[in-house]
């Protein structure tokens, strides 16, 4: 089945930008799924439509077979969102935070409790479970929003660069988790400016520019294709879109 | 959907609770000068209106003016806020329908305005004694302007596009349509003119019909205050319902 299935989607924002210009991309289940492209590329847009959090302007969505038009609620309830920003309130205690999104998902207390309690315990917050958001580290709120996003135990994981400015040591823990929770059958999709975490995470990828999905491959052929790095290749897709205008 | 509702609810709450000294303390300190300065000092020397003296005559008008703010101010304060930190997504991505998320933040307003009504009606126990008419008229009168301003407080957040859109409603509208809606007067004492032109205040049937509630006197009819009361809530509730659909002022 496909997790995430993208028929000709546009956004052209209120302001005239036309941030996606017929994006087709589909992503199966199981799948750790990056999604790259330089600032402004669209990625964001992208997770925000699947998210519902913009409105499309045009095209289909479907997430887990089921329509974001059609039954958005239910869509909604496969996917635990990671988003860029920071969008918590810092001054709400760690296990305030991850229990009450909780409870948006229909999860009882005390069920949200146990729950809350065991993540933030595999994700390493569980000495600042009382701890007010605004005092953790960059690295910590990193984790809290993961936290957050897999209270519901979504089907799909969407992570819109998770690893900006954590360290090395927390970053690697951070793959390991990641890694953990893909083998165990959640969906992934990440986006990231790191190439790297891609090439290590990744079996498939997609490279978007200006709206447009330049190139949708498995990581594997991709890096077997005679160029040494992933680094490399997108550099030169990128340049391709640059020179095509 | 119940659980959903009962988590915004919740933390509205608890949130108030927290951070009472912004939330509850201002009003009751506020309104407490007002009945020593306007009541005990300045009333003391006024005539009895319609057989009660001034103290008595303003203090329902004082919870309702207290009410009034509290419930605005929580909901414009809390929606925007929650707004600009982008905290609103939390709830947009979950499967929470509008209608839940609506009510989860008009029953922060009202739990607010309500608490601190309450808190006022406390405090003016030490000014004045308790005279209650019709208790089930203070009651729908508390909940229904709780809400009409819990409504309009929201649909002021969703507009409101800097800290200055959440500021200019609650200065230049709504105290001065508070102040002139019969808090400290009775409207029969204007002349003809004014006394019209007061009529157009909403406000003022509210203040009358939690008034008439405590002392069994008003200016306006009961019937019309609630009227009105209902009629500007099912409005707003619309025009909010209209507003999270097309995702107005938090969607692109």
């Amino acid at each position: 089945m496909q997790a995430i299935s993208i028929k000709g989607l546009r956004k052209t924002y209120s302001t005239g930008t036309q941030a996606l210009k017929g994006v087709d991309l589909n992503i199966e289940e199981g799948d750790f799924f990056a999604l790259l492209g330089p600032n402004g590329a669209g990625k964001s847009t992208i997770i925000s439509i699947i998210t519902s959090l913009t409105r499309k302007s045009e095209g289909e969505v479907k997430v887990f077979g089921t329509s974001i038009d059609e039954d958005p609620d239910k869509a909604k309830t496969y996917i635990g969102l990671v988003p860029q920003e920071f969008n918590f309130n810092i001054f709400e205690k760690v296990i305030d935070i991850v229990t009450t999104q909780a409870g948006y998902y229909g999860i009882p207390r005390k069920e949200a409790l146990e729950r809350a309690d065991e993540i933030i315990k595999a994700l390493g917050l569980w000495d600042k479970r009382d701890t007010m958001a605004q005092q953790l580290s960059g690295g910590m709120k990193r984790r809290l929003m993961i936290a957050r996003a897999l209270i519901h135990k979504p089907k799909l994981l969407i992570l819109d660069e998770p690893t900006a400015g954590v360290d090395i040591e927390m970053r690697l823990g951070m793959w390991e988790f990641l890694r953990r929770m893909n083998e165990e059958g959640t969906t992934i999709i990440l986006t990231t400016h790191y190439l790297e975490e891609a090439e290590e995470l990744c079996r498939n990828v997609a490279i978007i520019n200006k709206g447009e999905v330049r190139l949708h491959k498995p990581m594997k052929e991709l890096l077997e294709s005679g160029k040494e790095k992933l680094e490399n290749i997108y550099l030169e897709i990128i340049q391709e879109a640059k020179q095509e205008k | 959907m119940w659980t959903s509702y009962y988590t915004m609810a919740r933390k509205e709450f608890v949130r108030m609770i927290r951070i009472w000294s912004q939330t509850l303390l201002p009003p009751i300190v506020t309104t407490s000068l007002y009945f020593v300065v306007f009541g005990s000092f300045i009333g003391s020397q006024l005539a009895a209106i319609e057989g009660f003296s001034y103290m008595q005559f303003i203090v329902p008008g004082l919870i309702m003016m207290s009410m009034i703010t509290s419930s605005y101010m929580n909901t414009v304060s809390t929606f925007y806020f929650a707004k600009w930190q982008r905290t609103l997504d939390e709830i947009l991505v979950s499967p929470t329908p509008n209608w839940i998320v609506i009510a989860g933040f008009i029953s922060g307003g009202m739990i607010r305005g309500l608490l601190v009504g309450t808190l006022v009606l406390i405090v003016s126990l030490f000014f004045t004694h308790l005279v209650i008419h019709q208790l089930a008229i203070v009651i729908l009168a508390g909940i229904l302007t709780t809400m009409l301003f819990s409504l309009a407080g929201l649909v002021n957040g969703i507009f409101a596009k800097g800290f200055d859109g959440i500021s200019i409603v609650p200065t230049f509208v709504l105290t001065p349509l508070t102040y002139l809606g019969g808090v400290f007067f009775s409207i029969n004492q204007f002349p003809e003119f004014w006394r019209i032109v007061s009529l157009f205040n909403p406000i003022l049937y509210m203040v009358n019909a939690f008034r008439y509630g405590f002392l069994g006197i008003s200016d306006v009819s009961i019937a019309m205050s609630f009227s009105i009361l209902i009629a500007i809530n099912v409005v707003l509730l619309g025009l909010t319902v209209y507003l999270f659909k097309k995702g107005w002022g938090f969607k692109n």
